[in-house]
This record gives C-alpha cells, structure tokens and sequence, in this order.
C-alpha cells in the first residue's frame, strides 16, 4: 500500500492518522506540495486526475480523496468493524459528519493555506464560514458529554468521521481561528489525541496520557 | 481578531530604523514560477515583478528601491540603505542551495528570529530530530555583538541531536554557530553530516508584512551531494511546521525590548544580546519598547 502525501496538508494526516490507528503498513512517497505544485503536474495528475493529495494506492485499487481513503481503509483494514459501522442510524450520522468535514476543509482548512501558504481567496470569509460549523460543532459535542456521548456520532467510539474532522480543527489557529471559545472541541481534542495508535503531524503535539 | 488586524493596518510603518533595511520580499524561485508576487511590507501593499534575471518592486505606482541577493528579492523604502550583510557561503559553487519555502506566521519578525536563536526549545518542540529528552541542557557558550560588522555572534554552542539534517544517520553533539546580522534576518552554521571541515548554512530571513504579522523565508545552503531538493525542503518544512504554533502562541506577539518584560535564564544569552542590541538602534516598531 502506498500513501501519496505531504506533511503539511491536512487531509494527508487524516490519512496518515487513519493509517496509523489502523496500524495499516504501507509506504509513503512524499508530494513536492509546497513551494513546487507538484500534485498540479501533468505526472501526477495521471495518478489523481484531480491534482489532489492524498492518494492512497492498494494493489491495483486507487483512492483519490479523503472521504474515499477513509470509507476504504475502514472498510477492508478495520476487523473490529467500529471505524465504519454498519447500522443505519450510524451510516447516516458518518456521511452526515463526512460532509461536515469537507465542509471543515473549505473554510477553516482554506483560512489555513492563505494564511500559511498564500493560496488565492478570502481568508475572512473562509474564518466566518469555519466559525459558524466550529460553533454547531462545539454545541453538539458538549450535549454529548452530558449525554456520555465522546466522539461526534452516536457510537460509544470514534469513527471515521472523527478523523475527517480532526485535522482541520486541531489546525484551525494556523488559519487564525482561535479555539478559546470552544472547550467541547478542545476536550474531543484531547481524547482523539489518546487514542492507541494516534500520530502527530508537524504543528500537532501530543498530549499528556492522563485522565 | 480582523478587526485588530485592521487596526493595524491603518498605521503605515514609518520607523527609520525598518525603513532604512533591506528587507526579502520574494524568492527568485517564486518570482519564476507566479512572474509577479503581491505581498505586504512594512504595512504597505507591493507588488514584485520578474525582469530578466532580476524584479521590479512597486508600491501604489511608484518604482521601490530593490536588488537581488542570495535568491530573493530585496526591497527598502530607505533613503541610503547600508549594503546587505555578506554570507560567503552562497558563492561557495559545490553547496546546495534550496528555498525550503516561505509561511506566513502571526508573530512580529523579533519573536521569529529569537526563537531561531533559541536551543532550549529543541527536545521539546523537535523530538526526536533535533533534540531529545534527556539531553536538555543547553551547554554555555558565548555571545558578542561584533561592533565592525554590527551583528550578533553565538559561537561555542553544542547541542545534542537524533537527526541534525537530513542526511544524518544516527544522533551526534552538534556544534552551532549563530550570527543575527540583520535585525530580521539570521543565519545558522552548523556541523555537516557528510564533511568534518565544513559548516552547513541554515537561514531565516524575515519579511515584515506588519508588526503582527510576517513571511517567514527560510532554507538552506549545504554540503549535501546525496539528498534531493524535496527531501531537503521536507526536512525543514517539517520543523518550521512544529514552530509555528509555538510561535503564535506568544504573547505579546512584538517582542518586549524591556529587560525586566520576561524572566530570561542563562541558556537566553543570545535573546538578551539580541533584544539589547535592538533597543540600541532605537527599534520601535514590530518592538515593544523599554519603558513603556
């Protein structure tokens, strides 16, 4: 298996952490991202037709977008069958939370790379667009917690959806979004970062194993 | 937070001792690939644009003094601004020269380039690369500012570490060499994994975009025949990326030139020879000056 990545890209950490929880072997070619453009070349766009990192590769088999690498990694890797579940109240809560994620990566993950990487758009409207889903997302989560729910859907453990969320909120200050007035997403935070298996990315430290 | 931003914005940089730098506002190699680069420094929009080998800096219409040296673009709103500090290593034809790339950070340019200083920092925020815990200490070593070359030198400085370059293959006692020649720029020598003799050159030259607010251009000039550009570039992206949030998190985010602001300890000798030597040219933006 092999994991086109770069380091600094948030949905490849979705990827590599999904790997990792997993604990899934595989190879990773690192892509010249940044400065160089390199997932924009006609090369690699004959691997992702939509210049895109990551792309996860097993055998003959290619996944070209997170949602797409998460779904198949729980899916073929996962044999406690908790990363993906199969009953159709968590189906529906995944793709839900799924779609949440992508939308995480249009704005909070957007404020991020024209801050940092001075990519094209409007950082404030990426900010007030990640505000708004950070602020839903904190309200569901701290209901949660009342509830004795820890993680975003109604399983008793993470799923995927967790992960697709993660590295664009564990990023949100690199976008200028402060996490100050969201205690219920620091605190999921902190028990995504104790799960067995959980790996850093450069600019995400880990946290004490306590509690 | 655009709010403060703004607020900011409003005030144009009009300190001498800024206005009177050189200052990087782009690299050759971004320049080649974009032709043009809009950026910010000092508070003001400019615009750079590739002219043969060289670029012309503009700000609203009117032409910015500018050269090009050590693969950027250099730009000064100055009058007579001194020639840029020398670092003969560039010419040096069998180095290897890589822009590891450039981040904007939320942080005044004295935060950045005194964390760059720092060493103390290294088990904790590198793991496993250029530190380690147990070896935390930070050894003495010595600084002085150089009164002919008005820069900061930090020499003697050892430092242990699991993967010094990219090239190294198990931990080594590293020896450092600092120099802050510019009151944004600095430039690291360091011990080479493949040649005893030599000294690897690491930089960070700082582009104030405002007092909050910079590009961090950073990247190398090294004795390396062996790596590739991307495993070089990854190598220092990885660790800038682990400094960054780090060095958001400091507040205030100018840096306190107040001698009594923040509590400095022994391993600090070259941050406290750093922001005297700022306070001395009378430093007032980007700063948070003595007294105050």
């Amino acid at each position: 298996m092999k994991l086109y990545d770069f380091e600094l890209h948030a949905e490849c950490y979705a990827a590599r952490l999904m790997l990792s929880l997993l604990g899934v072997p595989h190879e990773v070619e690192t892509v010249d991202v940044y400065p160089e453009a390199a997932h924009l070349t006609p090369a690699f766009r004959a691997i992702n037709p939509l210049g895109r990192v990551p792309v996860l590769e097993d055998g003959a088999l290619r996944f070209g977008t997170v949602q797409g690498i998460l779904a198949y990694l729980a899916a073929a890797y996962d044999t406690s069958g908790q990363w993906a579940p199969d009953t159709a109240v968590l189906r529906g809560e995944v793709a839900g939370w799924m779609a949440i994620a992508a939308e995480l990566a249009a704005t909070a993950g957007q404020a991020r790379l024209i801050e940092t990487m001075f990519a094209q758009g409007d950082a404030e409207a990426a900010r007030a667009g990640a505000e708004g889903l950070l602020r839903v997302i904190d309200q569901h989560l701290w209901f949660g917690e009342v509830e004795g729910r820890d993680w975003l859907c109604s399983a008793p453990h993470p799923t995927i959806a967790d992960i697709a969320c993660f590295p664009h909120l564990v990023l949100s200050e690199d976008g200028g979004i402060s996490r100050q007035d969201y205690p219920a997403i620091r605190r999921w935070i902190d028990r995504v970062k104790r799960l067995p298996g959980f790996t850093v990315m450069s600019g995400v430290f880990a946290t004490s194993s306590a509690l | 937070m655009a709010q403060d931003r703004g607020a900011l914005m409003t005030e144009l940089c009009n300190d001498p001792v800024m206005l009177e730098h050189w200052h990087p506002v782009v690299s050759l190699e971004e320049l080649r690939r974009h032709g043009r680069c809009r950026t910010m420094l000092l508070d003001r929009a400019v615009e750079i644009v590739a002219q043969g080998e060289g670029a012309v800096v503009r700000c609203e219409a009117a032409l910015v003094g500018s050269l090009v040296q050590y693969g950027y673009v250099w730009a000064s709103f100055g009058e007579a601004p001194k020639p840029l500090f020398a670092v003969p290593e560039f010419d040096e034809a069998d180095r290897r020269f890589v822009v590891t790339g450039v981040f904007g950070v939320q942080v005044s340019a004295g935060r950045a380039i005194e964390n760059f200083l720092d060493m103390g920092h290294f088990p904790y925020v590198h793991a496993g690369i250029l530190g380690e815990e147990p070896h935390t200490e930070v050894k003495d070593y010595d600084v002085e500012v150089s009164q002919n070359r008005d820069e900061i030198l930090a020499t003697r400085c050892r430092f242990y570490q699991p993967k010094a370059a990219v090239s190294s293959d198990a931990g080594a006692e590293v020896d450092y060499i600092y120099r802050v020649p510019h009151p944004n720029c600095a430039v690291l020598y360091k011990s080479s994994p493949m040649d005893a003799a030599r000294l690897d050159v690491i930089y960070i030259f700082v582009q104030p975009m405002g007092q909050e607010r910079i590009r961090a251009h950073t990247g190398m000039c090294i004795i390396d025949d062996a790596s590739s550009d991307l495993e070089i570039r990854s190598f220092q992206q990885t660790i800038f990326g682990q400094d960054k949030p780090i060095l958001e998190n400091q507040y205030p985010r100018r840096l306190p030139l107040d001698p009594r602001a923040e509590t400095p300890i022994r391993a600090d000798k070259s941050a406290i020879a750093y922001r005297r030597w700022l306070a001395s040219k009378g430093l007032r933006w980007g700063v948070i000056p003595a007294g105050v």
